[in-house]
C-alpha cells in the first residue's frame, strides 16, 4: 500500500512539464510560427516591463532626474543625438526609451489587473446566475445584455466620470490606477459571465453534480470545485484576448485625458502628450510609445487568436 | 410580424428605462448638484433654497419621474461648464457626429464588402493575404493610434489633408453640413477612415467567413450544376445570402460607430458630440454625460429595431415566424 | 446500335491529400443509353457520388480526373475548358441532389431560380421563360404552378421541393440527368412519387438517368440496369432483374442478400462481415478480398478485370474462364 502510493503520487508531478510537451496544445504551438513569434514578442515586452527600473537610463517619474538642457533631443542615430538617450527625449528632457519601458510596465499592470477584476466579476456572476437561475439569473443576464449594446470604452468613460464626480476630480496616481482598473473590470465582465453561465447550465444536470449533492457537498463547493475547472479553457482564451482589449482601453482612456496622469505616464498618456509634437518635427516622442503599444497589442492578439483556434478544434 | 415588432418595442423601452435610471442616478447622486451651480462661499440658507427650487428634497421616485418627463421633452438640464442647456449643445454638435458616422459607415461597408468578397473568391492570391494582414492590424490597433498615423502620413508628411476640424460648413436650417464645400469634404476623409477602419475590418472578416460558408452550401453546388455563370453564382446567389447576416451586424455596428466617434473626434478635434462628451468627462459635467448616454442608448435602440425589421424584409423565411428570439 | 448518351471509359478520379493521393474512382467504365436509367449502388464511400460529380465536371480541387474519358453523345467532355463545361452543365446534363431542403436558394423565389436557369441556356425572353417555368412545374406535378411559381422554397414541402429541384434540372431539357440520392431525404410515400417521375422522364422525353443511391429497393423499382460499386470500382454491372435475382459478384450477392423481401421469410437479413476499406488502405488484388467468403490466392495478388458473363460484366476471378480451365 505504502509502496504503491509512493509509486503513483510522484509520477504526475514529475511529468507535468512532459505532459504539456505531449499535449496537442504544445504540438499546435510548435507548428505555428506566428504563435511562437507572438509569444516571443509578448514575453519580451513582459520582461522589459518587469526589468524597467534596472534597464532604464533614467527614472522618468522622478522630476529631479529631468534636465531641461536635454529637452527635445532626437534619437541617437541623428547627428545631434546624445547618449544615453537612445530614442531621444521629450520637451521636459525625459528619456523616451525609459518612458516607454515604464509606460509598458504601467500598461501591462493596469491591463492584467483589469483582466483579473473583470474575470473575477464575470466568473462569479456567471456561476451565480447559472447555478441559482430564476430571478437572479434573469437580472444578471439582462444587465449583461444592456451593457453589451454599449462599447466598452463608453462604459469605462462613464464609470470614470461618475467616480470622479463622486470622489472629486483631483486624485493621486494610485487612486487613478485603481479607478481605471475598476472601469476596465466593469466594462469586460459580460463575456466571462455568459461563458461560465452556459457551462454551468450544462454541468448542473450532469451525474457527478447530482452525486456530489447526494454525498452532501454544498452547492458552492460543487460549483467551484467541479464546474470551474471545466470552463478554464474558454476563460483563459477570453482573458488573453481581453488583456489586449484592456490595454487598448487603458491607453485610450489615458489618451482621452481621463486615464493616468501626466506625472505617471502610461503608453497612452505618452502618446497623448507626444501627439502635440507631431507637427513640430519631434516625431520620436509619439512614435516609439505608439510602436510599443501597437507591437504589444498585436502580439497578444495573435497569441489569443491562436489560443482560441487551438483550444476550439471545432473551428479548424 | 406585428407581434414581433411589439415585443421588440417593449424590450427597447425596457432598455431605455434602465439607461434612464442610470443617467438619473448619475445626475442625482454623483456629487451634490447644488455645489455645481453655486460657488463655495454661497450661504447655507441660499443653498437650501436652491435645493428646494431644484426639487432635490422630493422623494427619489418623484424626482426620477420629473427627470424622465424632462428628458421626453428634450430637457436635459444645464451644462456645468458652458452654463447652457445641454439639449442646445447637443443639437449644435449632432450634425458633425452624424455626418462623420455616416461617411465612416459607407466607407466601412463598401470597402469591407469588396475586400471580403475578394478574399473569399480569390482565397489563395497574395492580395487576399495582404487584405487579411491589414484586417488583423486594423482590428488590433487602437483607433487613436491609427488616427495619429494617418495624420502623420497625410497631413504632416504629405500635407494633402487637414488634420483637425470640419473645414468650411454650410448652414441648412439648424443643421450644419460639411458635404457642400471642398474643404468640408477634404476634412471628412481622414476622420472617416479612422473611425470606419475597425468596422471595415470587422465587416471584411465577416463577409469573407460568411461567403466561404455560403459557397460550400448545396444550393451553390446546385447552381453550379445548373450551369449558371460563375458571375451570377458569386455575385447573385452567394453575395445575397452572405449579406443577410452582414446587414445585421453592420447595422448594429452603426451604433458603435457613433459611440466610437468619441475617440476619433478627440484625435481630429472634430466638433461633434463625442468631443463634447470627452470634455464633459474630463470636467465632470454630469448633465452632458447623462444626456449623451441617453442619446446613444436611444440611437442604439432605434438602430436595433430598424435592423430587425430590415432583416425580416430581406429574409423571406422570417416573415412568417413571429416569435423569433435572440 | 444507337450511340449511348453517356460513355464513361476507364475513369480515374484522385484527391490530393496530406499523405499522398487517394484514388476515389479507379478504372470505372459504363454506358447509359437514351431513355435508360442506370442505377449506381454501393455503400457510402464506394465512389457513387464522385462518379456523378466527375461526369458533370463538379469535382473541386484538391480532387480531379486523372485518367480515362467521359463521352457525351460521342464527344469527349472531360477535357473541356471550365467555360465550355459550364455550358454543358444544366443544358445537356442536369443534376439532382440529395437534399431538396438545401438545394434551393432560400432567398430567391423558385420561379426566379428556374427562369435564370432557362435564360442562361436558351434565348427565351423573360416572359417566355416564365411560361416555360410554369409548364415545367406542372410537368413535375406541382399543383397550381402559376401561383406556386412566386413562392419561396420554404413554402414548399420536402417532396414538392424535390419536384422543384427536378424541374430545375429539366429546365433546359438535358439529355442526361444525374440524380444523386434523390429520394434519401424524403418520406417513403413521397419517394415512390419521385421515382415514378424519374421513370416518366425516360419514357416520355428519352432522358438518360444516372440514379445514384445506396438503396437497393429504389434501384429495383426504378433502374433498367445497375452498377454495383465497391471501393471506387465497379464490381458488377448488368440488367437490374438479373443482378438482383442472380448476382454473380460475391459482394453483389451479399448486397442482394441484405434486401428484405416479402416472398422469402427469413428471420434475419444476411450481413456482409467487416466494412469497406478506407481509400488510403485499399488491399492489394481484389478490394473485396478480406471480406469475401470465396476469396482464393489470386484474389490477394491480382486485381480482377471486368469480364462479361451473360448480360453482366463482373470483376471477379471466380468467373475467369482461363482460371477455371487451368484449375
Amino acid at each position: 500500500m505504502k509502496a504503491s502510493t509512493q509509486d503513483i503520487l510522484p509520477a504526475p508531478k514529475r511529468s507535468a512539464l512532459a505532459r504539456f510537451r505531449d499535449s496537442d496544445l504544445y504540438a499546435s504551438f510548435r507548428r505555428s510560427k506566428l504563435a511562437m513569434g507572438a509569444f516571443a514578442v509578448t514575453l519580451l515586452f513582459f520582461l522589459l516591463a518587469v526589468a524597467a527600473p534596472w534597464i532604464s537610463p533614467q527614472n522618468p517619474y522622478d522630476p529631479a532626474q529631468l534636465e531641461l538642457m536635454n529637452s527635445s533631443l532626437p534619437p541617437l542615430w541623428y547627428a545631434d543625438g546624445v547618449s544615453p538617450f537612445a530614442l531621444g527625449t521629450d520637451d521636459q528632457g525625459r528619456d523616451v526609451l525609459s518612458a516607454v519601458f515604464y509606460g509598458l510596465r504601467l500598461s501591462l499592470v493596469v491591463g492584467l489587473l483589469g483582466v483579473v477584476v473583470s474575470g473575477f466579476l464575470g466568473i462569479l456572476l456567471g456561476l451565480v446566475a447559472g447555478y441559482f437561475g430564476g430571478v437572479i439569473d434573469t437580472l444578471i443576464m439582462r444587465v449583461a445584455d444592456v451593457q453589451l449594446t454599449f462599447p466598452a470604452i463608453l462604459i469605462a468613460l462613464v464609470v470614470d466620470g461618475v467616480a470622479k464626480a463622486a470622489l472629486g476630480s483631483q486624485m493621486d496616481a494610485n487612486a487613478a490606477i485603481g479607478l481605471i482598473v475598476l472601469s476596465i473590470g466593469l466594462s469586460f465582465w459580460v463575456q466571462y459571465a455568459r461563458t461560465v453561465r452556459s457551462s454551468v447550465l450544462v454541468e448542473k444536470n450532469k451525474d457527478y453534480v447530482q452525486a456530489g449533492r447526494l454525498i452532501g457537498l454544498s452547492s458552492p463547493v460543487i460549483m467551484v470545485r467541479h464546474v470551474l475547472p471545466n470552463v478554464l479553457g474558454p476563460v483563459f482564451v477570453i482573458a488573453t484576448i481581453n488583456l489586449a482589449l484592456a490595454i487598448i482601453t487603458e491607453a485610450t482612456l489615458s489618451f482621452l485625458g481621463t486615464g493616468l496622469p501626466d506625472s505617471m505616464p502610461s503608453l497612452g498618456t505618452l502618446i497623448r502628450t507626444g501627439n502635440r509634437f507631431l507637427f513640430s518635427g519631434e516625431w520620436w516622442i509619439v512614435a516609439f510609445p505608439g510602436l510599443a503599444l501597437a507591437g504589444l497589442v498585436l502580439a497578444i492578439n495573435l497569441l489569443g487568436d491562436w489560443l482560441r483556434d487551438a483550444l476550439n478544434p471545432r473551428l479548424q | 410580424m406585428i407581434a414581433f415588432v411589439l415585443q421588440r418595442l417593449l424590450q427597447s423601452i425596457a432598455v431605455l428605462f434602465a439607461v434612464g435610471l442610470i443617467a438619473f442616478s448619475m445626475f442625482r447622486f454623483a456629487g451634490d448638484p447644488v455645489n455645481q451651480i453655486v460657488g463655495v462661499d454661497t450661504p447655507y440658507a441660499e443653498r437650501v433654497a436652491i435645493r428646494k427650487d431644484l426639487g432635490l428634497d422630493d422623494p427619489v421616485a418623484v424626482q426620477f419621474l420629473r427627470y424622465a418627463g424632462n428628458v421626453v421633452r428634450g430637457e436635459f438640464g444645464t451644462s456645468y461648464q458652458f452654463r447652457q442647456p445641454v439639449s442646445a449643445l447637443l443639437a449644435e454638435r449632432m450634425p458633425a457626429t452624424l455626418e462623420l458616422a455616416l461617411c465612416a459607415t459607407i466607407f466601412a461597408l463598401t470597402v469591407g464588402i469588396l475586400m471580403g468578397v475578394y478574399c473569399a473568391l480569390r482565397r489563395e492570391t497574395w492580395l487576399a493575404k495582404v487584405f487579411l494582414a491589414i484586417s488583423l492590424v486594423g482590428i488590433s490597433l487602437p483607433t487613436f493610434l491609427i488616427g495619429i498615423l494617418l495624420i502623420f502620413l497625410f497631413s504632416v508628411t504629405l500635407g494633402w489633408l487637414p488634420s483637425f476640424g470640419r473645414g468650411d460648413t454650410v448652414r441648412l436650417g439648424w443643421w450644419t453640413t460639411g458635404f457642400l464645400t471642398a474643404s468640408g469634404l477634404r476634412a471628412l476623409i481622414l476622420p472617416s477612415v479612422t473611425l470606419g477602419l475597425f468596422q471595415m475590418t470587422l465587416i471584411m472578416r465577416l463577409v469573407r467567413a460568411e461567403m466561404l460558408e455560403v459557397l460550400r452550401t448545396d444550393y451553390i453546388r446546385f447552381a453550379r450544376a445548373r450551369g449558371l455563370t460563375t458571375r451570377s453564382i458569386h455575385l447573385g446567389h452567394a453575395l445575397k445570402n452572405t449579406l443577410v447576416p452582414v446587414i445585421t451586424i453592420a447595422g448594429l455596428q452603426l451604433g458603435s460607430v457613433i459611440a466610437f466617434s468619441i475617440i476619433t473626434e478627440t484625435v481630429f478635434q472634430w466638433p461633434g458630440m463625442g468631443l463634447l462628451f470627452v470634455q464633459a468627462v474630463q470636467n465632470v459635467d454630469i448633465p452632458i454625460m447623462a444626456a449623451y448616454l441617453l442619446l446613444v442608448a436611444a440611437i442604439f435602440v432605434v438602430i436595433n429595431l430598424v435592423v430587425d425589421v430590415l432583416y425580416t424584409i430581406v429574409d423571406p423565411r422570417l416573415r412568417l415566424s413571429t416569435g423569433r428570439s435572440a | 446500335m444507337t450511340e449511348p448518351v453517356l460513355s464513361v471509359r476507364n475513369l480515374r478520379v484522385a484527391f490530393a491529400g496530406r499523405r499522398g493521393t487517394l484514388t476515389a474512382i479507379d478504372d470505372v467504365s459504363f454506358d447509359i443509353a437514351r431513355g435508360e436509367i442506370l442505377g449506381v449502388v454501393g455503400e457510402s464511400g464506394a465512389g457513387k457520388s464522385v462518379t456523378g460529380s466527375a461526369v458533370i465536371g463538379l469535382i473541386d480541387p484538391p480532387g480531379g480526373i486523372v485518367g480515362g474519358q467521359i463521352l457525351l453523345k460521342g464527344e469527349r467532355i472531360d477535357d473541356l475548358s471550365p467555360e465550355a463545361m459550364r455550358r454543358i452543365r444544366g443544358r445537356r446534363i442536369g443534376m439532382i441532389f440529395q437534399d431538396p431542403l438545401t438545394s434551393l436558394n432560400p432567398l430567391y423565389r423558385v420561379g426566379r431560380q428556374i427562369v435564370e436557369t432557362i435564360r442562361t441556356h436558351t434565348d427565351l425572353s423573360e416572359k417566355a421563360a416564365r411560361r416555360r417555368a410554369i409548364d415545367l412545374l406542372a410537368e413535375v406535378g406541382i399543383p397550381a404552378p402559376e401561383r406556386r411559381i412566386d413562392g419561396y422554397p420554404h413554402e414548399f414541402s420536402g417532396g414538392m421541393r424535390q419536384r422543384v429541384v427536378i424541374a430545375l434540372a429539366l429546365a433546359a431539357e438535358p439529355e442526361l440527368i444525374i440524380a444523386d440520392e434523390p429520394t434519401t431525404a424524403l418520406d417513403v410515400s413521397v419517394q415512390a412519387q419521385i421515382i415514378a417521375l424519374l421513370k416518366r422522364l425516360g419514357t416520355e422525353r428519352g432522358t438518360a438517368v444516372m440514379l445514384v443511391t445506396h438503396d437497393m429497393g429504389v434501384i429495383a423499382e426504378a433502374a433498367d440496369r445497375v452498377a454495383v460499386m465497391y471501393s471506387g470500382r465497379i464490381a458488377e454491372i448488368g440488367p437490374v432483374r438479373d443482378v438482383v435475382q442472380n448476382p454473380l459478384h460475391p459482394y453483389a450477392k451479399g448486397l442482394m442478400g441484405a434486401i428484405p423481401t416479402l416472398a422469402q421469410e427469413t428471420d434475419r437479413l444476411a450481413q456482409i462481415p467487416g466494412s469497406m476499406p478506407r481509400l488510403s488502405n485499399i488491399p492489394k488484388g481484389c478490394a473485396f478480398n478480406p471480406r469475401c467468403p470465396s476469396a482464393f490466392t489470386r484474389c490477394v495478388v491480382e486485381r480482377p478485370d471486368p469480364i462479361p458473363v451473360g448480360a453482366h460484366r463482373v470483376a471477379c476471378h471466380l468467373y475467369d474462364r482461363s482460371e477455371a480451365s487451368a484449375a
